[in-house]
């Protein structure tokens, strides 16, 4: 396999080329050529044993550190990765791709159908988290890295951390999995329906052709982000933050104005998410996240795909007041890895900040990650 | 004897109980003291459990394999005989069933290393004949209300519900409050009174094949042997 590789300054980022490679997906559907878009930080040791490959959740980015070009603002995890922070770039080589399917430079909806000069819209294949672990792990081949230390993600992060344990457990040494689960719940599904059915039943969507007048259906989409918002956030986090607090004003107004904080809130969520993500991008990723279910297979994937020497080790981690990945369903992973007496971890972190409490100050969580890398990283190394 | 270095002799004890290259679960493992100290001097592979949020979470970061949880209610899912010992170190007097955690034990370990508090000890026996409260000591150092410590008992109950169990003491230390140590089992007198702390190494008495011969087939039949 000859990857090219470019860099796209408007982006910031390093593109990957894998053309000709007739990637085969889960549906069936075989997508001939495609480009990921990654960032690295920090430098390869000689042995390349100190990579880190970091997954984006679902509106996330190759953009972990750093400045973020397209929104101007800090990466979306730069309080975790970066020197001496708990992922410590000064150790480790650590990379970010944006999956396949997502719309800041890799291969998705949006981007130009091979040989056309036309986007895909709804056109692009439906991917899954499989699919975009395997993406992934044609870029850590190209990158001529054998074995990552280790893969580490939030929410669709963790599954696609989970997906690299279960498809290429020779292939990394440890994961960390935060606020995940086995399978996509019914709960999970039906929020995502909501928001999908609100980016489709925008007049702008068209199918899925927007694009060819340079239109963005923003109100479907914001409305999308204003409920996901909600399940990202817990009652008590929200209690906190806006109680009954009204905005700019002594008196409510009587109307559907943003008299609350918290309408506020949600509105300018949804606004600023327009600006930089796609409506389709957003359809097919979240419809990547409901497709995942390792539910009744996980435990023999991980009985028969390991031989008895592997020593990969998990790291589980969840949140008190997560209740969209509950830690119940943490548990049930803890729970089968332990039937088989696997290397597994697993850390319940009391807070009221709900499923992005992984995004946010969370010092357990930064001392749980800091040390789980450094003291396995020597172990191996010793 | 003070708790921490009670801890440090328990845990040197529960050493010398282990052989080398074994597979060890450590019930309430702490931050992983003990856990650090078999992989050190007996190269174990350790894994772990702990009740204590912070105290996982310092065990996970010094790079333990530690699950944050209740060994009362998450030891059903590991399997028969997947770690050669499971160690309970100054805990069983704290569970809601002791019974069934003893059982536990030895459906998941081959051996299980038990250590505890006796409640026979003189000085406890003393204090409630004198003072006709509920004892309060160095290895016991809570009040009634607010003990962890929900099931007392002595060794001789202990010997009783292993009997009961068809439990197999391998080997048994007790301690002195000096820090003495000596063998229970070649112990007779007054070791219910002067064992201050005890550690029992168990299993399940053999299980030996009976072949029944018929003329076609040679089946076995795992069968207790009495005594």
């Amino acid at each position: 396999m000859k990857t090219k590789f470019t860099t796209d300054t408007k982006l910031e980022s390093e593109i990957a080329y894998f053309e000709n490679i007739n990637l085969k997906l889960e549906s069936g559907d075989i997508i001939d050529s495609f480009k990921l878009a990654f960032k690295t930080y920090g430098k390869l040791n000689a042995d390349k044993t100190n990579a880190i490959l970091v997954c984006h959740a679902l509106t996330g980015d190759q953009y972990v550190a750093g400045n973020n070009p397209i929104t101007g603002r800090e990466g979306w995890w730069s309080r975790m990765v970066g020197p001496n922070k708990p992922i410590d770039t000064n150790k480790f080589f650590v990379i970010c791709s944006n999956v396949l399917g997502g719309c800041a430079g890799s291969t998705g909806p949006k981007e130009l159908q091979n040989g056309s000069d036309v986007a895909y819209g709804s056109n692009f294949p439906s991917v899954t988290i499989k699919d975009i672990v395997k993406a992934q792990s044609l870029l850590i081949e190209s990158l001529n890295i054998e074995k990552l230390f280790s893969v580490i993600g939030g929410s669709m992060g963790a599954m696609q951390a989970l997906q690299w344990a279960i498809d290429f457990p020779d292939k990394i040494f440890n994961i960390i999995h935060i606020a995940g689960a086995l399978k996509h719940s019914a709960q999970n599904i039906a929020f995502h329906e909501v928001g999908r059915q609100a980016i489709m039943s925008d007049p702008i969507w068209k199918n899925g052709k927007y694009f060819e007048n340079n239109e963005v259906p923003e109100r479907g989409l914001s409305v999308a982000r204003m409920i996901a918002h909600i399940t990202y956030l817990s009652e008590n986090a929200m209690h906190r933050k806006f109680g009954r607090k009204l905005q700019s004003r002594d008196i409510i107004s009587f109307g559907f104005d943003a008299d609350f904080q918290v309408e506020s809130y949600l509105r300018y969520q949804g606004k600023s998410f327009v600006e930089r993500f796609d409506a389709n991008s957003y359809l097919y990723l979240t419809r990547a996240m409901d497709y995942f279910d390792h539910d009744e297979t996980f435990r023999k994937n991980i009985e028969f795909s390991h031989n008895p020497n592997n020593h990969l080790k998990y790291l589980i981690v969840s949140f008190t007041s997560d209740w969209l990945f509950p830690t119940i369903e943490s548990k049930m992973i803890v729970n089968q890895l332990n039937s088989l007496s696997r290397e597994v971890s697993f850390l319940e972190i009391d807070t009221d900040k709900g499923h992005d409490s992984f995004l946010l100050e969370e010092p357990q969580l930064d001392d749980v990650i800091k040390g789980f890398l450094t003291n396995n990283f020597t172990k191996i190394n010793e | 004897m003070n708790k921490i270095n009670s801890i440090r002799k328990d845990w040197s004890l529960i050493e010398t109980l282990i052989a080398e290259d074994r597979k060890i679960l450590d019930i309430g493992c702490g931050d992983g003291g003990l856990m650090e100290q078999l992989e050190n001097n007996r190269n174990a592979i350790t894994h772990g459990i702990e009740l204590n949020r912070d105290l996982a979470a310092n065990a996970i970061a010094r790079g333990f394999n530690v699950v944050h949880g209740n060994a009362e209610l998450d030891l059903s899912q590991y399997s028969n005989n997947s770690f050669d010992y499971v160690i309970l170190s100054q805990t069983l007097q704290a569970m809601m069933k002791p019974k069934d955690i003893l059982s536990e034990l030895l459906r998941i370990g081959s051996k299980a290393i038990v250590s505890f508090p006796n409640f026979g000890h003189w000085k406890i026996r003393l204090q409630l004949l004198i003072s006709g409260r509920m004892p309060v000591t160095e290895s016991l150092p809570y009040t009634w209300y607010d003990t962890p410590n929900i099931h007392f008992f002595t060794i001789k109950d202990f010997l009783n519900l292993c009997n009961e169990m068809n439990i197999v003491i391998e080997k048994s230390i007790g301690l002195t409050s000096k820090g003495k140590q000596f063998d229970i089992s070649e112990s007779i007198t007054g070791v219910n009174f002067f064992t201050h702390e005890a550690i029992f190494l168990l299993s399940y008495k053999n299980f030996e094949p009976i072949k029944i011969k018929s003329s076609k087939k040679v089946f076995a039949k795992n069968s207790v042997i009495a005594n």
